[in-house]
């Protein structure tokens, strides 16, 4: 019976997106999280542990979580956004607040992700990962030093054309502002047309702008440098290892994604068992396990597979600065449309 | 009182059919018009500030610095994809016309086999049979192997990533909706008409010319409609096929309502779309009125 209730719900929101009208009923919990992003064997454990039935719904950026939280008709518990999404949120209501301080294992978010500038007092969130976003290389292609933008931006000979990015302008926009040393968010037009330069200069060697498949054209060798998470990228290592991932002295892109419960969740209290759950540090670590990203509770590397723990991907050489991205005024946005426009039209 | 009973029957028969209209075509048509001529919100969404904004973007662009100028880039993509589309519907028509006069010439048992045959690609995802594509058409895929193979090339054809990829997987995706209102009009087709002309001695040349084509001109024009207006906004095929390097007038709205927080702007685009999709429909149908006038002379 209750195996037929929760195949219903699957196939209702992930075939209609009908979560919304589904009323809240005792022990469930609607999950909201980026594409491939969830472990099925967390989201098991949970429901073993808890007798909690959790529908997983998924999106493919923050702008699609912003809209579809921005449309009213959710009915989410927990969302899982970027951290820079996380102001954007708070000041237009679409979360509620968690008092995270006072929940139970609160004390083990480890202490440079504890109350970040993103939500201070951790009011509002917890971290799910952190991870940094760079690109990756394969080294049987190319055998030179892979740590530097040039191979990526102005690549040399034996890589021309064979590189892709991810079709997303944040992503792209802010991965040329670490490499051109110029800040997040820019609204100066002189700025921003350098960053459109670099670009433009680039794309007679692009061979696709595409967010999805990037593990599978890696391996396959449709291409030899691919714009990358540093988790995917490990997960791609692991089928072909002559990939590595590229750690430029300028820096790589940062990001930290959080917990937090949509303004209006159903199962508001299911939501916060499931915040705690995902405090424990055995319980992250599965995720951890799974996804190939590092995360913010301490004592969870006592549970995480060998080979993560100290994967080159997990671990930026010392002096390697981490840009984390910031949340961009409406101007900034502005700019990096037209840039985007101008670079596909 | 049985008149009254006639009409409220009447009346529940229609009920439906305005329910579709009211509810999946007109409001959603409406809030879009009103959407289009609003402000865009600073984080996505509208505010109810009146603007034409979004229509003149159209065709004058801000630049990078503010100044205001003439811009051709929304253009430039709305005539490329104006273009893909007409490469559907001829590359559609190429394959699909013989394909319909093939199976409306069999006997009627196989001709039903042959249709499900056709229809059979729509059982399965279009994401997935489009990635399949890839796994045939990429510099390490199934063509390029059998070619590296038999020794034919050392270096692999670029065939992924090409504009011709794209027109493949569109009239891959769409020729199905050629072929079967062709099939339609030819199967009416009367063919004592066929064995007249040929008594006449035209030869099969100008048979198909004089006789065949006209009278299957009807499904011939609404295979094109149904090929031209989804290819149109297409956006699976150039993006995976083609490699995204550059906009499609689909991807130009849905980046509207994602990355570039613009509803007002996408709301007018989708308006736009819809006019000269709109517009082209009348040219069509004005067109095949007259050709029906012509029959009748």
């Amino acid at each position: 019976m209750s195996f037929n209730r929760k195949t219903l719900l699957g196939l209702a929101s992930a075939g209609l997106g009908l979560t919304a009208t589904i009323a809240s009923a005792d022990g469930e919990l609607q999950l909201y999280n980026w594409t491939d992003y969830t472990s099925p064997e967390l989201i098991e454990k949970f429901e073993t542990e808890t007798g909690i039935s959790v529908t997983v719904d998924t999106y493919d950026s923050g702008e699609t979580l912003l809209a579809k939280l921005q449309s009213g008709a959710a009915g989410y518990d927990i969302a899982i956004p970027t951290h820079n999404f996380v102001p954007i949120l708070i000041s237009e209501g679409l979360v509620q607040p968690i008092n995270a301080s006072e929940l139970e294992g609160y004390d083990r978010i480890v202490p440079n992700l504890a109350s970040p500038w993103w939500d201070e007092g951790n009011v509002y969130s917890i971290p799910w990962h952190w991870g940094t976003t760079s690109f990756t290389v394969d080294t049987a292609v190319y055998s030179g030093d892979v740590d530097d933008y040039d191979v990526i931006f102005n690549p040399p000979e034996e890589l021309a054309g064979q590189i892709a990015m991810f079709k997303s302008p944040d992503e792209v926009i802010t991965m040329a502002q670490v490499a051109l040393g110029l800040p997040f968010c820019s609204e100066d037009p002189n700025e921003m047309q350098q960053v459109l330069d670099l670009l433009m200069g680039q794309k007679p060697h692009v061979k696709t702008y595409n967010s999805d498949g990037i593990l599978e054209r890696l391996v396959s060798g449709d291409v030899s440098v691919h714009q990358n998470w540093n988790g995917y990228s490990l997960l791609a290592r692991k089928e072909k290892p002559s990939l590595q991932y590229a750690f430029p002295e300028e820096g790589v892109v940062a990001w930290a994604d959080s917990l937090v419960v949509p303004k209006g969740a159903p199962n508001y209290d299911n939501a916060i068992t499931f915040i705690e759950f995902m405090l424990e540090p055995e319980n992250i670590a599965i995720q951890s396990n799974s996804s190939g990203y590092a995360n913010g509770v301490t004592g969870s590397e006592a549970f995480m597979d060998e080979g993560l723990k100290d994967a080159a991907e997990l671990s930026p050489p010392e002096g390697t600065p981490l840009k984390f991205i910031e949340s961009c005024s409406p101007k900034a946005v502005e700019l990096q449309n037209r840039v985007w426009t101008a670079l596909l039209k | 009182m049985s008149d009254l009973l006639e009409r409220l029957r009447h009346y529940i028969g229609v009920l439906p059919a305005t329910f579709m209209i009211v509810v999946f075509m007109l409001a959603p048509l409406t809030i879009i018009f009103v959407y289009s001529f609003l402000t865009p919100g600073d984080y996505g969404g509208v505010k109810f500030e009146f603007s034409t904004e979004a229509y003149t973007q159209l065709l004058f662009q801000k630049n990078l610095f503010d100044e205001v100028e003439f811009d051709t880039s929304y253009l430039t993509i709305a005539f490329r994809s104006i273009w893909v589309a007409t490469v559907a519907v001829l590359g559609s028509l190429a394959l699909g016309f013989p394909a319909a006069y093939y199976i409306a010439q069999q006997p009627e048992s196989r001709r039903n086999t042959l249709l499900l045959l056709i229809t059979i690609p729509f059982w399965t995802n279009l994401l997935i049979r489009t990635y399949c594509w890839i796994l045939v058409l990429r510099d390490t895929g199934l063509i390029n192997n059998l070619l590296i193979g038999l020794g034919l090339t050392d270096e692999p054809i670029t065939m992924l990533y090409t504009e011709g990829a794209i027109a493949l997987g569109l009239v891959y995706t769409y020729v199905p909706f050629m072929v079967l209102p062709i099939y339609a009009a030819l199967e009416r087709l009367d063919k004592r008409l066929i064995e007249a002309s040929r008594d006449l001695y035209a030869n099969r040349w100008t048979t198909l010319r004089h006789v065949t084509l006209p009278l299957a001109s009807p499904g011939i024009v609404a295979g094109a409609i149904l090929v031209f207006i989804p290819a149109l906004g297409a956006f699976i095929a150039p993006d995976l096929l083609g490699g995204g390097k550059k906009l499609m007038l689909g991807s130009l709205v849905q980046l509207q309502f994602s990355a570039a927080r613009d509803w007002p702007f996408g709301s007018a685009l989708t308006m736009v779309i819809m006019s000269v999709v709109l517009i082209c429909l009348l040219l069509f149908a004005v067109n095949q009125r007259r050709n029906e006038g012509g029959f009748q002379h």
